[in-house]
């Protein structure tokens, strides 16, 4: 089994005093689609960030055994630039490149297309319900091409209904591209659906609790939700969080 | 009647009533002209005396224009500086504040015999941009800070420079902050220009400001009324077109000009 990046006791803490994360070591294989779960200030969001490379760990080490894949993320709120069109927005991590303009826009359509927003590239954010943003900032994600794609909670300010709907497309989308997909998440049922694998994150100072490895079938659809397995996998991975946030209190 | 025309009769009836009220009072009670002079008296003035109003305010729009212009060009240039080291940033934020808060009036006599009275304008013009300078400074400053802190990271993540950074996202997020500081320092522009002339105090300066002063002096209170209104409709029009200019820029994404499309 590949592996795409590895955590060694890898910590990371702030000025302020405040011990975010770890020490964790974790390591995050080729294809997988990992979930981190936990509680909300547990350190989710430090680790993504530490794992970007957009904050250095304090301690411990981050290594690409194969070398740094191309790493795309996507935060909780769909962080558009209000100023420019859907296209714009989508067509940013190529032209940062150094792409062309007429080959970053065919990357962007695209990208617009595979989220379903082919006729919405020249609108702008604000005329784009909270559903449709974050199709485009997962279609900006997936214009940088990534081989490692990091989500932070991305689905959690949705409607039940915005946010099956894009359940179900990233798993496509994952499947189609062979994406390594780390997902940050507070839900045990996004968790239970979409994962491979689930790592729990203790309360404070977010070092990992437990992992549990999930055998859910390939084509997870929402047929999968209403089966009794699945409601087994909801129960196991519930209890797991309930569990790894106890041992901490 | 809908609410939109609703907001500009209202005023408008207030308006005419009080102008109405006011020459009514004026010619009952035979209120001296070098009092009260009824609004009738200060039409009169202001037609006779349009060619010699009109070319001070020429004078005092012109520098007011130059001196804001002048304040937008160095306030952003300065608050880029800023964002890009904050060294110069702390070395230079306290005098920019000093500058800010020492009253203009008091620093006229100064500047005007530095620069001299042949020059009198250009004293005036450097007077109205120290006044009108300072917002845009700290509205630019704030704006370019405020860019999303997410998309800074999203832009570091996908290889971005400095460079870049502050072309496609810092100052298109510090547009709104600038396109405000505008409005107020717009006006400020004015009335740095105006007290400048006060405070130059002198007969070089031609500007609306000594027009008031001069009729002042000969107890010309119809024509100081009609001076003052023309300022106050500058000081009208420069508002309105920076809050025109706002909008327009703004139409297609700031939230402020959304909501008022609701
Ligand atoms: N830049 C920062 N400076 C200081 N403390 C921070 C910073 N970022 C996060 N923290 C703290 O670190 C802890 C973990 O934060 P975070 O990783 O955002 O948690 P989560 O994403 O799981 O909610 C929290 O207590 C938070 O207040
Ligand atoms: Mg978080």
């Amino acid at each position: 089994m590949t592996i795409i990046a590895s955590l060694r006791g890898l910590e990371r803490g702030f000025a302020n005093g405040v011990k975010a994360l770890g020490p964790i070591d974790l390591d995050i294989r080729e294809g997988e689609f990992l979930s981190l779960l936990g509680p909300s200030g547990c350190g989710k969001s430090t680790a993504l960030r530490v794992i970007a490379g957009l904050l250095a760990p304090s301690s411990g080490t981050l290594t690409f055994p194969n070398g740094r894949p191309r790493i795309g993320y996507v935060f909780q709120d769909p962080t558009l630039m209000p100023w420019a069109t859907a296209r714009e927005n989508v067509r940013l991590p190529p032209e940062l490149e150094g792409l062309k303009r007429a080959e970053s826009d065919t990357i962007a359509d695209a990208a617009l297309a595979r989220v379903g927003l082919s006729d919405f590239a020249g609108a702008f954010p604000r005329a784009l319900s909270g559903g449709m943003r974050m199709r485009v900032s997962i279609a900006r994600a997936l214009a940088g091409r990534p081989r490692l794609l990091l989500m932070d909670e991305p689905f959690a300010a949705l409607d039940e209904i915005n946010r099956d709907a894009l359940n179900e497309d990233l798993l496509k989308l994952w499947r189609q591209d062979g994406l390594t997909i780390v997902f940050v998440t507070h839900s045990v049922y996004e968790s239970a659906f979409l994962s491979t694998r689930i790592v729990t994150l203790t309360q404070r100072q977010g070092r990992i609790a437990s992992e549990l490895a999930l055998a859910s079938p390939d084509d997870r659809t929402s047929e999968w939700r209403m089966t009794p397995q699945f409601a087994d996998t909801a129960r196991q991975v519930s209890r797991a969080l309930r569990a790894s946030v106890t041992v901490a209190a | 009647m809908n609410p939109r025309s609703l907001r500009t009769l209202l005023p408008l009836a207030l308006g005419i009533a009080v102008l109405m009220l006011w020459e009514g009072l004026v010619r009952a009670y035979e209120v001296p002209r070098f009092v009260l002079p009824a609004p009738s008296a200060i039409w009169d003035a202001l037609i006779a005396d349009l060619p010699s109003l009109m070319g001070s305010l020429w004078v005092t729009f012109r520098i007011t224009l130059i001196a804001f212009a002048l304040a937008v060009v160095t306030g952003v240039a300065l608050a880029i500086l800023f964002s890009q080291s904050r060294t110069v940033e702390m070395m230079l934020y306290p005098y920019a504040v000093v500058l800010q808060v020492t009253p203009v009036v008091a620093i006229a006599p100064l500047i005007v015999i530095w620069v001299g009275f042949e020059r009198i304008n250009l004293a005036l013009l450097i007077l109205a941009w120290i006044v009108a300078f300072f917002p845009i400074l700290s509205n630019t400053t704030l704006g370019l800070r405020s860019a999303d802190h997410n998309l800074v990271d999203l832009f570091r993540l996908h290889g971005a420079s400095r460079l870049q950074i502050l072309k496609r996202l810092r100052l298109p997020s510090a547009l709104p902050h600038l396109l405000n500081g505008m409005k107020t320092s717009g006006g400020l522009a004015l009335i740095g220009t105006v007290v400048a002339e006060y405070g130059a105090g002198s007969g070089t300066a031609t500007g609306l400001a000594w027009r008031i002063i001069e009729a002042g002096n000969r107890l010309q209170i119809a024509r100081m009324f009609a001076a003052l209104l023309l300022l106050a409709l500058l000081g009208i029009a420069i508002f309105f077109a920076l809050a025109l200019l706002e909008y327009w820029v703004l139409r297609q994404w700031h939230e402020s000009a959304v909501t008022q499309e609701k």
